[in-house]
């Protein structure tokens, strides 16, 4: 049985499934709830000065469904903790004392003085706890006053606010990022060069969830009008990756430990984010929309994994896929491959032949001989697979690499050897080969 | 086992309690919940060049209907429909989907389960009647009169694609009621709540088209006086003959006609007041064989039997229909003929049966015998058309199978006269395919006004 404990930043957790600072880890009650249904940490939600901020009280939250109501993305307009900071540090201290065994960080966003930093670390440390999470990531509302992603947009002052918080306290510091820049890289170099222990991402996505065509206007809708909120949940997971795994092979924060956020629902989306660099990860919206028990399909899912694969720890394969991401001009060009489409396993839906004959290459057939057959036409197929993502059936559409012979849509012998774009004729800056 | 004889035949109504007929003959397949109506039209590909749609008589283009039930569009879904089969209601509940669309559903080579293409063509439909919108609208007005003989699927189909065309229809039916076998026909458990006559005031609302009911052909009707009158003529008044069973005994009180007894049915306001025999036999294959047993076990009937002379394979019914009759509690019994119907007073008490087989090539009987008694028997093996009521007609329509001859555009052999539906040779009994007969004809009744 794999040993799926996780040290991270010294912070130990019986597994490295975080609960991220959100509703769900607001208060004690919920926390409690989280431990005892085996969450291996929570980053508490996150705390403000006094006198704390408020929420709407109307709706919060806004969905994009699945037909069948699943839920693919959640958008929030949900501000800060709305309770006072005397309330919350009582609860943290009291939860940290009777989980030792658990990760318990505190997120924090005060305003951009360091006094006011000074301040509040201080009283976070009495706490107990185990780190704090510096979040400058909240798109909404409390960006408007100068907080939340407003600062995390601005590298000179996430590198800032970090350093003081290193300057001032001994905890591990974490840094969340938002995902609302450019790019993500320099957000994370100036943590870096702050001092961060570690960054932590995505927050949330800026986003206008739905409008509704009646009211004419954005939802969630409060009396009338809506705003922009923070999107999360499965359908931001491929955005959430790509800026986890550009900080993990940007040379210039290589080794800065990641906590992977952004839509992980189950074991698999979890291994994911660890082989692009995440040491942990955390986990909101799944909870949110299935309660505290996923954490055990979580677990099971991942140490079942482990042991197929003969992990025997988390070391084993965090960041194992990191080399494999590069540039698009390191892309091996002479790399030749063929749909190919298993006629047994071909239901004759046809998606594949209207997907390539209208928006591709006219490389699939819609009849062979008159009768309704799919079959690949080498001669035009470029290999995109297009055919595989819209194909119904798993597995009935494959590609299939040429290793031998001429690519009958080139007529140009298959090259056993690898080259790249940089050094491709058509480049106009292409480097020449050595002689 | 002894023949009671002796025993008069028990057939009578109120075999059950009130509450028991309606519950009995409610919707069989009670209407999909929009939120099932939205996960089913997910579980549709959209395929390209779809199967189900290549398989449907009306050529209704479902994925697209589907898919626009799918986007919150189930008006346009219902228009799409409509367009293409103005009885698409009807036929989304008593088409044969098993054998037509959902068959060539790719989900079922795929799961064996197809998208069930036929309730969400019956929720988009559904839809459009309760709400009530128009969705179609007559072209400018031609001054043209086609005749329509037959208030039936055929020809109101063929009613409502001429008037769309901005010519004036007048529909004849012999009957009080418009809707031929909709009305008058279909199993009870399959049309609920009026539908037959809801469709009818839909397909009416385009305008154009006046009902003259009540008169038939041969009677109130001629042909040639029709060709007079109208600048064509479509014919689709269906099969109005009983094949007979040509059995000793066949005149007996309580051997019935299954078309005529269904028809009943389908007309009483209290089914309690319709008596049923307490042993019921029904002779023949098809879906009105099935319709007759199920119906009559649905009204308290103790023991059903379908004797049919082939095997499961050659019955016209369904393998649906079939299972059908059998989850209701009906016997099928295979490979059997009447060979006599045994009387007292007059009256059917049994059933002489004798077991077939088929012996190169012609079915004979094997000598064997068995009977059961029977306190009705009905006849459900087949109607015919009767051709005499078109005599009069200066020339004559030619007929091919003792049915009407016509050609690919449903023309017969008379210039200005077409016709469609079960009266036609190779006819195929199917509501939708009587619907396609009248919409072709009327695009070739309309061309032929337009030269």
């Amino acid at each position: 049985m794999a040993d799926i404990s996780s040290n991270f930043l010294g912070i130990k957790s019986p597994n490295p499934f975080w609960l991220a600072s959100a509703p769900p880890t607001d208060k004690e009650y919920n926390v409690v709830r989280a431990f005892e249904a085996g969450w291996g940490g929570v980053v508490w939600k996150t705390l403000g000065e006094n006198p704390h901020v408020v929420n709407v009280n109307g709706p919060r939250y806004g969905a994009i469904h699945g037909n069948d109501r699943r839920l693919l993305g959640l958008n929030n307009i949900e501000l800060i903790t709305d309770r006072s900071l005397e309330i919350n540090l009582e609860e943290i201290t009291r939860v940290k004392k009777n989980w030792p065994d658990r990760a318990l960080i505190v997120s924090l966003m005060v305003p951009c003085e360091e006094q006011n930093w000074i301040d509040i670390l201080k009283r976070v440390e009495d706490t107990g706890c185990d780190g704090i999470e510096l979040n400058f990531g909240c798109p909404h509302g409390m960006s408007e006053r100068g907080m939340g992603a407003a600062v995390g947009q601005v590298p000179e002052y996430v590198e800032m606010v970090t350093r003081w918080c290193k300057t001032h306290s001994d905890l591990p510091v974490i840094v969340k990022l938002t995902p609302n820049i450019s790019d993500v890289r320099q957000s994370a170099r100036a943590a870096h060069r702050g001092g961060a222990d570690a960054v932590s991402l995505i927050n949330t996505i800026n986003s206008i969830v739905g409008v509704d065509l009646d009211l004419m206007a954005p939802t969630p809708t409060v009396d009338g009008k809506g705003t922009h909120g923070g999107y999360c949940g499965p359908a931001v997971k491929p955005i959430a990756l790509n800026m986890v795994a550009e900080i993990a092979r940007d040379p210039e924060t290589q080794g800065l430990p990641i906590s992977g956020i952004g839509g992980i629902t189950t074991w698999k989306d979890a291994a994911e984010f660890m082989v692009l660099g995440s040491g942990n990860v955390q986990v909101c919206t799944a909870a949110m929309t299935y309660g505290f028990k996923i954490v055990t399909e979580l677990a099971e899912g991942l140490s079942n994994w482990m042991d197929e694969k003969g992990y025997s720890s988390l070391d084993d394969f965090v960041g194992q896929a990191v080399p494999n991401v590069t540039d698009w001009k390191y892309l091996n060009l002479n790399y030749i491959a063929k749909a190919s489409i298993d006629q047994d396993l071909c239901i004759k839906c046809g998606r594949c032949h209207i997907a390539c004959e209208d928006t591709s290459h006219q490389a699939i057939t819609a009849t062979v001989d008159g009768v309704r057959k799919f079959e690949v036409i080498d001669d035009e197929c470029v290999g995109c697979n297009l055919c595989v993502s819209v194909c119904p059936v798993e597995d009935c559409i494959s590609m299939v690499q040429m290793t031998e012979g001429t690519d009958p849509r080139t007529n140009k012998p298959i090259d056993p050897g690898y080259a790249n774009w940089t050094t491709h004729p058509n480049n106009p800056s292409a480097v020449k080969a050595a002689e | 086992m002894s023949i009671k004889t002796g025993e008069g035949p028990d057939i009578r109504s109120s075999r059950l309690a009130q509450e028991d007929y309606s519950k009995n003959f409610g919707d069989i397949h009670p209407p999909l919940a929009s939120h099932e109506a939205y996960v089913e039209a997910d579980r549709c590909y959209f395929c390209y060049d779809a199967p189900c749609t290549v398989a449907c008589p009306t050529s209704i283009d479902i994925p697209m209907f589907i898919r626009q039930i799918s986007a919150d569009n189930v008006k346009g879904a219902a228009k799409t429909i409509f367009e293409e089969n103005i009885l698409g209601g009807m036929c989304a509940r008593v088409c044969p989907t098993e054998t037509l669309c959902e068959q060539a559903c790719v989900r079922q080579e795929a799961e064996g389960k197809p998208v069930k293409i036929g309730l969400l063509q019956r929720y988009a439909t559904d839809h459009l009647l309760e709400e009530g919108d128009k969705v179609f609208e007559r072209a400018a007005l031609t001054g043209r009169k086609v005749a329509v003989v037959g208030a039936g699927p055929a020809g109101l189909a063929c009613a409502h694609r001429l008037a769309m065309h901005g010519h004036d229809v007048t529909v004849y039916d012999a009957r009080k009621k418009a809707g031929g076998l909709n009305e008058y026909g279909i199993a009870a458990y399959k049309s609920v709540d009026g539908f037959a006559q809801r469709e009818v005031e839909f397909l009416l609302s385009i305008g154009g088209i006046t009902l003259d009911l009540g008169k038939s052909l041969g009677k109130e009707l001629s042909l040639s006086d029709l060709r007079q009158k109208y600048d064509a003529v479509f014919l689709g008044m269906g099969l109005a003959g009983v094949n007979s069973l040509r059995a000793e005994g066949e005149e007996l009180d309580g051997v019935v006609d299954a078309v005529s007894y269904i028809s009943d049915l389908r007309q009483s306001t209290d089914l309690s007041r319709l008596p049923v025999g307490r042993k019921v036999v029904v002779i023949g294959g098809g879906m009105t064989a099935v319709d007759a047993a199920v119906q009559s076990k649905l009204l308290g009937a103790e023991e059903v039997t379908i004797l049919y002379r082939r095997g499961k394979e050659q019955m016209n019914a369904s393998d649906y229909e079939q299972d059908l009759a059998q989850t209701k509690g009906v016997t099928i019994r295979h490979w059997v003929k009447p060979n006599r119907l045994i009387g007292v007073n007059g009256k059917v008490s049994a059933i002489e049966c004798e077991y077939t087989e088929e012996k190169a090539g012609s079915l004979k009987g094997t000598g064997e015998t068995f009977t059961l008694n029977a306190d009705m028997v009905f006849k459900a093996i087949g109607q015919n058309f009767v051709a005499a009521p078109l005599n009069g007609s200066a020339e004559v329509v030619e007929l091919e199978s003792g049915r009407i001859r016509v050609g690919e555009d449903r023309r017969t052999s008379l210039g200005d006269v077409w016709a469609g539906g079960d009266c036609i040779a190779g006819g195929e009994d199917l509501t939708v395919a009587a619907v396609e007969d009248g919409k072709v004809a009327a695009e070739a009744i309309n061309a032929f006004l337009s030269r």
